[in-house]
């Protein structure tokens, strides 16, 4: 994700001088051409995260568009007061990207666990947060979040994640992506739980269950209609993110859900135990400990739907 | 306090530190082998010659506090602690692998000696100061140590509590600064402008002083000095080499990333071992 991230910026900076890249002394071997093909688009601000924010905010309010770089905590919580105030209170034109979504740096330490950033970026006023599934979605979301006006939170992974889509699908934010449709279950997935629900959705089927697969990117503005639909028209939704359950995708569609009439389908929120992590592991690794492996996720969803079943016999 | 150990004996467990670092980075595969090797020595010095602290009990509460606030050099904190007898060193072998305790940055649960975890840059001197104030008001003996990188000064929150430590006069707080001249991308001249940085810290009311962070001699009389002057937090700018140690590392940001291969481990430790 991070590579297709990079290659677009790159692409949409040649074309257009207003789109800029503000680091936060991050990016090795990752935003060097960047830096040598545009040097008046590009600055490194340093260690010093609040001042990045501050800095892209005041070049946002000159007429450009600004992309800040850093890994996941660093680039959202240690500036969260510069976000909400200097670039979503004034609209400015400032895309916050992270690295490492979830547990991508596993081994690192709690430090570098991004697990409630996509909950706090969604509480903040005016801003688009946006949690691409797979490269070719970060591609496209990348596209997207230079064509809006305003202030987005573009949540990435590492490198070298599996493709899912194998087109371009028709992409735009607060839209979902259907890839599956069916009325036994849904699967709603954000940022790179969509490998896992993909494959999950496979196994399903396969046991003739019919799974509707929904990508949900962008995480808010969340897709209620989207939402709604599952909720009625199939029997069982599941969301699935590398997050913490608590304020993240699962939050955003069970506060959709709530309000609906009631006699909808049930929800079960699969994603991380909202704690910190006590056991050093790479993100395999860590993520089975959540249950967030291919395995663990079959089993939650194949249990819940038997329990009910049980129910109805 | 352990007794004081002779100058070979410091540059030896700063050849063991480095070693320790060397062979958990390779096997673990992770990044900051740059960042632990110009911090050895100043390591060595702290744990062999200056901080009051016990093993046995690393919850004595009139011990000393070390906070290492560049925590990304966790592999030779770890090998530190270790050495210094708070652990034992086989427990290194689990260093960033699946089910340890050991994480690529330094943290504190179910780690004896590490007093504060970090990671995230610029947090270990405003809780370094926190606890200093804390120290001071209670009359006590015991004294604060944070050791940081040059980078890590970027972060604005450092300069908040250089401004608030001088003002409330912490004489019981000292930084280490591991000035290797390298950060993240490029070299602290190229990316942020230090300099003149000992004056910075005289005009925030602290007592600065410079040495050659690999000569432990002139480390360890630096820092049994302090306080440097009643009164003032002392801020010791060690000038180091990122990668010191190992030629082929030396002074080069690719070492901030990548971890030797086996073989290279093989000669890395064979110039350590020959230093
Ligand atoms: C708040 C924060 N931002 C960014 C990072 C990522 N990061 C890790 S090390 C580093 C800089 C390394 O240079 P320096 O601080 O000089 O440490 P050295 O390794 O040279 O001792 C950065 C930016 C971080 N750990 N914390
Ligand atoms: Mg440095």
């Amino acid at each position: 994700m991070r590579t297709a991230f990079i290659q677009t910026l790159n692409e949409l900076a040649d074309r257009d001088p207003r789109v800029c890249l503000v680091v936060g002394d991050l990016g090795f071997s990752v935003i060097e051409e960047f830096a040598q093909k545009h040097p008046d688009q590009f600055v490194n601000a340093g260690v010093s995260e609040q001042n990045m924010i501050g800095l892209a905010a005041g070049m946002a309010l000159t007429g450009k568009i600004v992309f800040t770089y850093s890994i996941g905590n660093f680039a959202t919580l240690r500036c969260l007061e510069q976000i909400r105030n200097d670039v979503c209170y004034h609209r400015a034109n400032v895309k916050v990207v992270a690295v490492g979504g979830g547990l991508a740096y596993g081994n690192l330490g709690v430090t570098h666990h991004a697990s409630e950033d996509v909950a706090i970026m969604r509480a903040l006023p005016n801003m688009v947060v946006v949690a691409p599934g797979d490269p070719v979605e970060a591609r496209l979301a990348t596209r997207a979040v230079v064509a809006l006006d305003g202030p987005a939170y573009l949540r990435l992974g590492k490198a070298g994640e599996p493709l899912v889509h194998e087109n371009e699908p028709p992409f735009e934010l607060g839209r979902a992506i259907t890839l599956r449709d069916g009325t036994d279950l849904t699967l709603i997935a954000s940022g790179g739980m969509l490998a896992t629900a993909d494959k999950v959705a496979r196994t399903l089927a396969a046991q003739n269950l019919g799974v509707r697969l929904v990508s949900m990117h962008t995480v808010k503005p969340i897709d209620r209609e989207v939402v709604a639909r599952a909720a009625v028209e199939t029997a069982h939704v599941f969301t699935l993110e590398e997050h913490s359950i608590e304020g993240g995708l699962g939050g955003a569609v069970a506060e959709v859900m709530a309000e609906l009439d009631p006699g909808h389908a049930p929800l079960k929120r699969i994603g991380l135990r909202p704690e910190f992590n006590k056991t050093v592991g790479d993100q395999n690794y860590l993520k089975s400990l959540h249950g967030l492996d291919e395995e663990s996720v079959l089993k939650t969803i194949q249990q819940i739907i038997a329990r009910s079943y049980g129910r109805v016999g | 306090m352990n007794s004081r150990a002779t100058e070979d004996e410091l540059r030896s467990v700063a050849r063991k530190l480095r070693s320790h670092s060397l062979r958990m980075i390779s096997q673990a595969k992770t990044s900051h082998i740059g960042s632990c090797l110009s911090v050895a020595d100043i390591l060595a010095v702290m744990y062999g010659r200056i901080l009051r602290v016990d093993p046995r009990r690393p919850d004595w509460p009139d011990r000393d506090r070390l906070i290492m606030s560049k925590g990304h050099a966790a592999a030779i904190t770890y090998a530190a602690v270790a050495e210094a007898g708070f652990m034992p060193a086989e427990r290194l072998e689990g260093y960033a692998r699946n089910g340890s305790q050991l994480y690529g940055h330094v943290t504190h649960v179910g780690v004896p000696g590490i007093e504060f975890s970090s990671g995230s840059l610029g947090h270990g001197l405003p809780v370094g100061t926190g606890m200093a104030l804390a120290g001071k008001r209670a009359g006590a003996k015991w004294r604060v140590f944070v050791v940081m990188s040059d980078g890590e000064l970027d972060e604005g929150s450092n300069w908040e509590a250089i401004l608030f430590a001088g003002h409330h006069q912490l004489d019981n707080l000292t930084i280490v600064i591991d000035y290797n001249k390298i950060q993240s991308l490029d070299a602290v001249d190229k990316t942020l402008r230090l300099e003149p940085l000992a004056d910075k810290f005289r005009a925030f009311g602290w007592s600065p002083r410079e040495v050659d962070g690999h000569d432990v001699a002139a480390l360890s009389t630096a820092l049994e000095a302090v306080p440097l002057e009643k009164g003032r937090p002392s801020a010791i700018i060690a000038h180091t080499i990122k990668g010191k140690g190992v030629s082929w590392m030396e002074g080069k940001v690719l070492w901030h990333y990548r971890a030797p291969t086996p073989d290279e481990l093989v000669t890395a430790l064979a110039e350590v071992a020959a230093s």
